[in-house]
């Protein structure tokens, strides 16, 4: 007789289930709308700007994008007999000025952070926190006019001097010499503008930076260089990311202070020092006060670019945040 | 009579004992100490000695007037119950006292017979000769196991042309070449607790300290960690002088040579007694140590 082994008999996997109590689906429901209002908001302005606008760009087809003119063309009854639209150049405008912000605004926006959290103590440090929030709830045309007024006669002389020493680099030449209002100079307008918000953000983490790492770099003979350079930012490269970004955002999106410094100029415009550009909102800004309903449908399209180019932007923040923030964590 | 413990240190002459502060409480020991032989002595310096040190955080005074030296080559084990000043003293030991805000301290540390603390001192080059571990492992995330050893070389910017052979005696040095050395390149994040830990001490060892501080190291770790961790102490402790702080009183007694009991009644923690670690276990001179290693509070 052969002995026959008992079956182990496996169960199926129980559901597990919890019925909350009122009071925590009723806060579920509360946050719920909460989290989805911003969704919902921004949906609804997508698809206002995509109804206003869409006819448009299904007209315009890709000159849209690529084009760069702008002209409604009316006969004397006041209808529409031409009219071209086209964005091109002022999408350029927009992702140069944007650019030179970034490069000249993020590494300020460090280095004050570090100074902020590791080197400036007691008054100094909460007085210069408090400059800077200030800052950041400073009203953008006070920036603009500021730029306009005050700051475009020296950042043209920094101009000019760029472009004498290294014209030769094709985007630093000019055609003719125009050095006001250029893409450089909103750039550097809003470089300051997005100082505050991604000072504050790096600040923020680098403030979280784990003290047991940095006591480990400090025990291992590091000067504060070397545990900046070592502990802190590998920790906070997320972080200075994700502020870039959200500075990013800002100066793709401002108006009105790039509407006082930067001209419109239907042209495409890679030379940076050179005074022609535009940005797409100031654009929007710019027409939309004479503009008739079928022009302010160009406009509303223009918007949802710029929307869609903000998206896309911010998507690929996401990307290289989760690419590179997450190793020092 | 003098409260000085010299803990361990033949080469010392009398007259240094007597310039320290009278305190009648904690003195026996001293005599019992100093009688001791020291293994390795000679080789290694003159060691670690600290006069008269007191620590403050702002205004509340946590550590009263210790005086003790750490003679090359041995282990010191630092025990006490929770808030006694000991962790505080071991850090004072390497200048990681100053990084509380508002922490102070008076009295000198010594180290070869010169103040760490006199004006002027690179004191990055004094934390490179007094390494450190701490209570909780904390490798640097972003590195490889690899860089992590090798990482106080990077910080401290020291040259070195054969790397590789550091990281491996290194990583052997502190038991763990073996679990490890397939897998250089992995994140430190990736090892055990206990691996960690070890992995902390190997990063110590590469800037090749003559002091070794130790901060509860094995707190946070299972027994067998632990084990592995002691054996390492006892192994370093032929080429360097250990201080470890320890909450378990048969770690003390296990790794030790030396042990100085800590106590604070509410006040600024002391120092109530310093000798050799059979002669604190087996027969202590002050009451209240001997009501602590036999388990009476604490």
């Amino acid at each position: 007789m052969s002995i026959v082994a008992p079956v182990k008999v496996i169960p199926e996997a129980r559901e597990i289930t919890t019925k909350p109590r009122l009071s925590d689906q009723v806060f579920r429901i509360i946050v719920t709308i909460g989290g989805m209002a911003s969704l919902v908001i921004l949906g609804l302005i997508a698809l206002f700007l995509s109804i206003k606008g869409g006819h448009i760009l299904l007209e315009e087809k890709f000159g849209f994008i690529t084009g760069s003119a702008w002209e409604v063309i009316t006969d004397e009854s006041g209808t529409i007999s031409q009219s071209k639209f086209g964005i091109g150049a002022m999408l350029i405008g927009t992702t140069l000025s944007a650019v030179i912000a970034i490069l000249v605004g993020v590494p300020i926006s460090v280095l004050s952070a570090l100074y902020l959290t590791f080197y400036a103590n007691g008054r100094v440090k909460t007085f210069l926190i408090s400059v800077i929030d200030l800052m950041a709830a400073f009203p953008s045309l006070l920036f603009g006019f500021w730029g306009f007024f005050v700051f475009m006669s020296s950042a043209e002389y920094w101009a000019k001097l760029i472009n004498k020493y290294f014209g030769f680099i094709p985007i630093f030449d000019v055609p003719t010499p125009i050095f006001e209002r250029s893409p450089f100079i909103a750039g550097l307008v809003l470089a300051i503008m997005i100082i505050p918000i991604v000072t504050s953000i790096s600040r923020e983490i680098f403030d979280q930076t784990p003290l047991d790492r940095v006591q480990a770099a400090y025990a291992l003979g590091a000067t504060k260089l070397a545990m900046i350079n070592a502990v802190v930012i590998p920790y906070g490269r997320g972080g200075i990311v994700g502020g870039a970004m959200l500075g990013l955002g800002r100066a793709m999106g401002e108006t009105v202070a790039v509407y006082t410094v930067l001209n419109v100029v239907y042209q495409v415009n890679w030379q940076v020092l050179f005074g022609a550009g535009g940005n797409v909102a100031s654009l929007i800004l710019l027409k939309f006060g004479e503009a008739g309903p079928y022009e302010v449908d160009a406009l509303m399209a223009a918007g949802l670019i710029l929307f869609l180019l903000t998206l896309m932007v911010n998507a690929i923040a996401d990307v290289l945040i989760n690419r590179f923030g997450g190793k020092g964590k | 009579m003098t409260n000085s413990h010299n803990v361990g240190n033949d080469d010392k002459d009398e007259t240094q004992m007597t310039t320290a502060h009278a305190k009648p409480a904690s003195l026996s020991s001293v005599a019992s100490a100093r009688t001791q032989s020291q293994p390795g002595t000679a080789l290694l310096g003159t060691g670690l000695e600290t006069r008269g040190v007191h620590a403050w955080f702002g205004k509340k005074h946590v550590l009263s007037d210790v005086t003790l030296d750490f003679a090359a080559g041995t282990v010191t084990a630092l025990i006490g119950p929770s808030g006694c000043g000991k962790s505080t003293f071991l850090r004072t030991l390497n200048r990681m006292h100053e990084f509380i805000p508002t922490a102070a301290m008076a009295g000198e540390v010594l180290l070869d017979g010169k103040d760490i603390y006199s004006p002027g001192t690179d004191v990055t080059k004094i934390r490179l000769r007094v390494g450190m571990v701490f209570q909780k492992p904390n490798p640097f995330p972003s590195m490889t196991i690899g860089e992590n050893v090798l990482s106080g070389l990077k910080l401290a910017q020291i040259k070195r042309s054969n790397t590789d052979e550091l990281l491996e005696s290194c990583l052997t040095r502190a038991g763990l070449w073996n679990e490890v050395k397939d897998r250089l390149g992995e994140h430190g994040g990736a090892l055990s607790g206990g691996q960690q830990q070890r992995l902390c001490i190997a990063r110590s060892l590469a800037v090749e300290p003559q002091v070794l501080l130790m901060d509860e190291p094995c707190s946070a770790l299972d027994p067998g960690s632990t084990f592995r961790i002691e054996e390492t102490i006892a192994d370093l402790a032929k080429t360097m002088t250990i201080v470890i702080v320890t909450h378990n009183m048969q770690q003390a007694a296990r790794v030790s040579d030396y042990t100085a009991f800590f106590l604070s009644d509410g006040g600024p923690g002391e120092m109530i007694e310093a000798a050799p670690t059979s002669r604190i276990f087996s027969a202590p001179q002050d009451k209240r140590t001997e009501d602590y290693v036999t388990g009476r509070f604490g």
